[in-house]
């Protein structure tokens, strides 16, 4: 069953989710995982400001990521 | 035992010895001492790292940079080893600057000792691991287990030690609590237990690698590390990082058993300061305690007691009258008084010559003494020889020099520092930087720039070396443009916003409207026009916490002497190069050769121009020589802007030119006097 893939920044508050893809860019998705947000992992939306700063939990820490880079990430809702 | 399946780390190490395969004599090697024992202290950022490094070097603590970078490293010794600190990473790799310092200085490590926070494995353990994984002696230090046990997180310890490998001390580094187990905890470090098929792979590329350190730095894809010994470097660093990233979880669930996490005021004044609704009252509320502290308490009060009492009235008339007491000198001495309106007024002068020195014409010397014993003086010294005038003159090297370094900036620099020193160890700083990212994404610079932009208010040399820490060439270049063009320091500030009391609410909201117009548009520009692309904000938030005194103070010290430093020499060569400038004439015939721009273009009186070129020697100067003239409120107007568009004083020239090259430093540099004009005419052609 084909699972709808949300970009990071549009996710709202309070939503979790499961990674599906990281960004091309393989630096960006090595730090990416050293931080936990590896595909497969469960993240919790816990804040979006204005313009798409987005704040996950994952891996118990708290990640902020720019709009640019949550635009690159693609999670699951659910 | 060879069975290469089963093979343990101290097999590896066993097969080739560590000193017979360095085939590179790479920096880091010459770097690092050769005669003791090296350890290193490894860990994330902040995680209480230099308090170690404090207990284990004591007094003697060298910081250098590292050969080639602009990244500093610390350097002390005990009688069993060198101890070197590293730049706070979150990974060894090449990343950035601080990863690949941190990278090649533990390459060459004997012992790592891996500083790791107890309310953050889950990030710092990764770097744990991968240490482990370079198979090299290591011992952990599980740092702020008070914090831990107060947010009911419990790590059971041994099985940690045991599951790792490598032997585990529980410590409160800012209560010295498990300090006095240091000492024999590091010799235990011993290589740890790392990931079993990685192992296998590593094994085979040792024989063209040399250490396992470094071979796992050619798997993980290292290109300089794949270079240094001509092998291809791995393309499998994704796999090996989620591999790891897995084993961090896995191991905190066996290990950390956290009690539910209560809704604290920690976490709660962490939400509030991203919240999209609250995070902004919060961070006018932190910006207006910074300002009333080091905006009105500092830059007001203290400055105004170190600078005008201590520096100028003790200080250089004190190495003033030194000098003229041996050097031809004509003194005037004016008795300052208080008018009913409570301003400083002249109430008596007198002149004093001295040919050949105050020594020389007891009799006149006395009567000077006698007149300046009364009351309030403001003295004049003009020497007759060229050499006196630049070391001790107005702008001279020994007499302006040291009372801005040390009664104007350091206070300054200090309750900057204090300030930043503060947030950061709260936590908000992270928060801060996330808050504001999405505005400055627009100028092509990502949340942490608010850092060198803030201090660029205090001062723009301090703020121009802050830019280091920004993630790519390209930011430091967009923020140090920003920076040089468009953020007037505080010595500026003050007199900016002096003058524009005196012209009135509308031209300062022109003045203000043209300034963060121009800061916006550098920002827009340059992000269009530079190549490539800026790095995207990635942070970690951790828990805010209550900022303790002994951290603060010592990171506070440690920055504004590192600073201090580093700053210093500039604004001496700075000085000096005004001086002569002054002696030789050459100021003067540049305030000439200003002058009718400054009249037919900026249609400014003639005068505005000395205020310009001042302007170089320190940024308040310039704006205060404006005070003297009767201009009208869009006079100031054009005055201020043209004024700040400058760049800063001649120090933050020189750190501008030594932290992005002279090309690119003097491309600014020329830019700013090209803009400031520039567009100092073009509002003059609108207001006036």
């Amino acid at each position: 069953m084909p699972t709808d893939i949300t970009q990071l920044v549009d996710v709202r508050r309070g939503t979790r989710g499961t990674i599906l893809s990281l960004p091309e860019d393989s630096e960006l998705r090595s730090q990416c995982i050293r931080l936990g947000i590896c595909v497969g992992a469960s993240v919790l939306c816990i804040e979006r400001l204005p313009g798409g700063t987005i704040i996950l939990e994952a891996s118990r820490q708290e990640i902020a990521l720019g709009r640019n880079l949550a635009k690159q990430i693609g999670v699951a809702i659910g | 035992m060879n069975d290469s399946s089963s093979l343990s780390p101290d097999d590896i190490t066993d097969v080739i010895p560590h000193t017979a395969h360095r085939h590179v004599d790479t920096s880091a090697a010459q770097f690092l001492s050769k005669n003791k024992t090296k350890l290193v202290l490894v860990g994330n950022p902040n995680v209480g790292k230099s308090v170690f490094f404090n207990h284990l070097t004591g007094l003697y603590v060298d910081v250098s940079n590292f050969p080639g970078t602009t990244v500093e490293v610390s350097h002390g010794e005990n009688p069993k080893y060198a101890v070197y600190d590293t730049p706070g990473i979150y990974g060894v790799s090449s990343f950035n600057d601080e990863e690949r310092v941190a990278r090649d200085i533990i390459l060459e490590a004997d012992i790592i000792l891996n500083v790791v926070d107890a309310v953050h494995l889950e990030r710092d353990l990764f770097l744990t691991l991968q240490l482990i994984d370079m198979g090299k002696k290591i011992a952990v230090c599980l740092n702020m287990m008070d914090e831990a046990e107060d947010r009911g997180i419990r790590i059971n310890v041994e099985e940690l030690s045991n599951r790792l490998g490598v032997p585990v001390l529980p410590t409160t580094a800012i209560r010295k609590s498990g300090f006095d187990k240091l000492e024999a905890h590091i010799p235990q470090a011993c290589p740890g237990r790392s990931d079993a098929s990685l192992h296998r792979h590593l094994h085979e590329l040792l024989n063209c690698v040399g250490s396992q350190a470094e071979g796992l730095m050619v798997l993980e894809g290292d290109k300089v590390i794949a270079e240094r010994h001509g092998v291809e470097p791995g393309g499998d660093r994704e796999l090996i990082y989620v591999e790891r990233r897995n084993r961090v979880n896995r191991l905190l669930d066996k290990v950390v058993t956290a009690t539910e996490r209560k809704k604290t005021l920690s976490a709660l004044l962490g939400r509030i300061s991203i919240s999209p609704i609250y995070g902004f009252p919060f961070l006018a509320i932190v910006l207006y305690a910074i300002y009333l502290f080091v905006g009105q308490f500092i830059a007001q009060d203290v400055v105004g007691f170190t600078e005008k009492t201590l520096g100028d009235r003790y200080f250089e008339v004190f190495v003033k009258d030194q000098v003229s007491s041996v050097t031809g000198t004509t003194i005037k001495v004016e008795k300052i008084g208080r008018t009913a309106a409570g301003n400083d007024t002249t109430i008596a002068a007198r002149t004093y010559v001295f040919p050949h020195g105050t020594h020389a014409d007891p009799v006149l010397a006395d009567q000077m003494k006698a007149f300046r014993k009364v009351g309030l003086n403001s003295i004049n010294y003009k020497y007759s020889s060229a050499l006196a005038i630049i070391f001790f003159g107005e702008f001279g090297a020994f007499s302006m020099t040291v009372t801005y370094l040390v009664f104007l900036l350091l206070p300054l620099v200090l309750g900057f520092y204090l300030s930043l020193s503060i947030l950061e160890d709260s936590g908000y700083l992270p928060r801060l930087a996330t808050f504001v990212d999405r505005s400055l994404n627009g100028l092509g610079l990502n949340g942490r720039a608010i850092i060198p932009l803030i201090l660029g208010l205090g001062c723009v040399t301090m703020a121009t070396i802050t830019t280091r820490l920004l993630g790519s060439d390209r930011e430091k270049r967009i923020a140090t443009a920003i920076l040089q063009f468009a953020i007037p320091c505080s010595a500026q500030l003050a007199v900016i916003a002096a003058l524009l009391a005196t012209a009135g609410i509308k031209a300062t909201l022109i003045y203000t409207s043209i300034i963060i117009t121009i800061f916006i548009a550098i920002g827009t520009v340059l992000d269009k026009a530079l190549p490539g692309k800026s790095t995207p904000l990635l942070l970690d938030l951790p828990p805010m916490r209550l900022p303790r005194a002994r951290n603060v103070l010592q990171k506070t010290w440690v920055k504004t002497f590192a600073f201090m430093k580093e700053a210093t020499p500039w604004f001496f060569v700075g000085a000096l190069a005004v001086s002569i400038l002054q002696v030789t004439g050459i100021l003067d015939m540049w305030v000439n050769l200003l002058s009718p721009i400054t009249t037919g273009w900026l249609k400014l009186p003639a005068e505005a121009s000395t205020a310009f070129v001042m302007g170089l020697v320190r940024r308040d100067f310039g704006a205060a020589g404006l005070y003297a003239m009767h201009l009208t409120p869009m006079q100031v107007v054009v005055a201020l802007t043209t004024i700040t568009l400058f760049v800063p004083c001649i120090a933050s020239l020189m750190v501008m030119l030594k932290e992005r090259g002279t090309r690119e430093g003097f491309t600014i540099w020329v830019g700013s006097w090209v803009m400031a004009f520039g567009i100092g005419g073009l509002v003059a052609m609108i207001l006036l």
